[in-house]
């Protein structure tokens, strides 16, 4: 892995975006790895773009400015490739990783990334499936593991397990780790 | 035994309130702080804690509280932010005055007008002249040590001051981290219980706080502040010292960051120094000579140690995150500080000033990259070519 990775999270208010972006940072923790997560500090309005912003390093992290260029960029809401401009600032070689039906040729042409790797994944449709509500954050964990490599699937089970603990039921913890696994099977690159 | 988590600037802090078990806590939210009220209001709910946590209605009546709780004898904490502390401005200096050892979290948020709620650090230079011990932070990690040594250098005896710990709004204090957390009886151990000598509450030795205090000798309680000051120096670095040993830190007056055998530095405060760490790590692999010092200490202001570490330095720059409007050249609080400690201790060099990351602004590594530049530059020609620059801003 690169020395330190520099990740941008689009979404909107309610997605569970700033959620996703802790739960990076926690199981990047539970690896033995530094990290930050961080909101962008805008007011937050329900249904709104918001962005949040992850950095993982091996070594510790000093710098505290806001991430220009990221390596990877996730999209949890596929309405937003019209809207905001998702591939902004992303490295050449970059990853973007979208929630969308689309194809990733479709996801290419609609954002005009044309350099890097794009992954795609129908996470809203798992979601639904898996949990019965249109939260992605956690199956966009799972695509984001498997796209990346970054960190193995079953420790993020666990760490979603850790996570969830006892603020949500038993019932639901499982269908987050279901939807995070099956979207890691899904996932597909073009 | 401690263990790594992932915190939040403020998660960290209300962690070290828990840790530290204050009699009193009174506070008014405000944002950024507020998350550290709130967790800190769950660890009272959820019996954490044995703290009387006191819901008041405005900052002036938090501080009021403190004091009040503080001269009674109790160990008191409060946390607030730009306008909130501005609010409590009054009760600030009587604090201060009171001698009571009053432990502040503070989130460093610009000051109204126009309304703004993101980072600069125009509250705390505020309350420069307050009576107050002043400590920065970089980190989330920082602030939690800070506020934990915070609790040790307030009630030494000798000092009897309040502390405010500073950490940056949103930047640190709502970025989550890894941070260590030290077992809860390592903690407990080293802040110790308080054992306050002048409880207003001892009634077989009655003490008077606040009277009425003329020019027969509100003077001579004015100089016992400046005693009290000088005093502080040497016990927060006996703190510091404590601290390092039993928790494995590095604490100091000041970090000097390659430093030692540099050319030219920068000072900067708070969050900006972690981003200009990485900028001194890449110049150094072009093979510059840079360095960056980051102030902990701002209250008392170490000059003597500051001109020390600096003087054979060929530039330096200062960044402020904030104006002393009006004052000389219209620089920041900071530089107008550091150039009058080098003047006065025999320093001479080319200096300049960098006000930046005003109501929030962020400051990239280019941008500071752009700063050594200038100062490597100005090290080669022996003089700035503009003394003040607010850098990236719209003219």
């Amino acid at each position: 892995m690169k020395e330190l990775t520099e990740i941008r999270w689009h979404g909107r208010g309610g997605q569970g975006v700033v959620t996703a972006g802790k739960l990076l940072a926690e199981t990047a923790m539970g690896a033995g790895q530094y990290f930050q997560a961080f909101p962008d500090y805008g007011p937050e309005r329900m249904g709104a773009p918001i962005r949040a912003f992850t950095r993982l390093s091996s070594r510790p992290i000093t710098i505290h400015s806001q991430i220009e260029k990221p390596d990877v960029v996730l999209v949890l809401d596929p309405t937003l490739l019209g809207t905001v401009p998702v591939a902004e600032g992303l490295e050449e070689h970059g990853s973007l990783l979208v929630n969308t039906s689309m194809s990733p040729a479709e996801v290419r042409k609609a954002t005009g990334f044309q350099t890097g790797r794009i992954f795609t994944v129908d996470a809203s449709h798992i979601a639904i499936e898996e949990m019965g509500r249109e939260i992605t954050n956690t199956p966009m964990l799972g695509a984001f593991a498997r796209a990346t490599g970054l960190f193995d699937i079953d420790d993020l089970a666990e760490q979603l397990k850790a996570w969830f603990g006892k603020k949500i039921t038993a019932e639901a913890v499982e269908a987050n780790v279901r939807a995070m696994r099956r979207a890691a099977k899904e996932v597909v690159e073009g | 035994m401690s263990t790594f988590e992932a915190l939040a600037g403020n998660e960290a802090v209300a962690t070290a309130m828990r840790q530290i078990n204050p009699d009193l806590v009174a506070a008014y939210p405000i944002t950024p702080q507020t998350s550290t009220v709130q967790k800190f209001a769950d660890f009272v709910s959820d019996g954490l804690v044995d703290t009387e946590f006191v819901c008041v209605e405005s900052e002036h009546s938090a501080m009021s509280a403190c004091v009040g709780a503080s001269a009674a004898g109790a160990r008191v904490m409060t946390a607030t932010a730009a306008n909130g502390l501005a609010l409590m401005w009054e009760i600030v200096y009587i604090a201060a005055s009171n001698r009571c050892p009053i432990v502040m979290s503070l989130v460093n948020r610009a000051l109204s007008g126009p309304i703004n709620i993101h980072c600069d650090h125009s509250d705390v230079m505020g309350m420069r002249d307050a009576g107050w011990i002043i400590l920065f932070s970089e980190s989330g990690q920082e602030a939690y040590d800070n506020l934990i040594q915070a609790v040790r250098i307030a009630e030494h005896p000798d000092v009897l001051l309040p502390v405010a710990v500073c950490q940056d709004g949103f930047i640190t204090s709502h970025g989550m981290e890894r941070v260590e957390v030290y077992d809860d009886p390592d903690v407990k151990a080293f802040v110790g219980q308080f054992k306050p000598q002048w409880s207003l509450l001892d009634l077989e030795n009655p003490k008077t706080y606040g009277p009425l205090d003329f020019y027969d000798y509100y003077y001579e309680h004015k100089r016992q502040q400046v005693d009290a000051m000088e005093h502080a120096q040497g016990v927060i670095m006996e703190v510091a010292k404590e601290f390092n040993a039993k928790f494995g830190r590095d604490y100091g007056l000041f970090e000097s960051y390659r430093v030692e055998d540099a050319d030219v530095a920068v000072v900067a405060a708070n969050s900006t120094a972690g981003t200009a760490k990485v900028v001194v790590d890449q110049l150094r692999g072009d093979g510059l000579k840079v360095g960056l010092l980051k102030p902990r200490l701002f209250r008392p202001f170490p000059a003597k140690e500051l001109a020390d570490a600096l003087g054979h330095l060929k530039a330096v720059a200062v960044m402020d995150r904030s104006i002393s409007f009006g004052a000389m050249e219209n620089a920041g609080p900071l530089f107008l500080e550091l150039a009058a400690a080098l003047a006065l201790h025999g320093v001479q060099m080319p200096m300049a000033d960098y006000v930046y990351g005003l109501g929030g602004r962020d400051i990239l590594p280019g941008e500071i990259e752009s700063v050594y530049r200038d100062m490597l530059h100005a090290a080669e020609t022996g003089q700035v070519e503009q003394m003040v620059t607010y850098l990236s801003v719209r003219e």
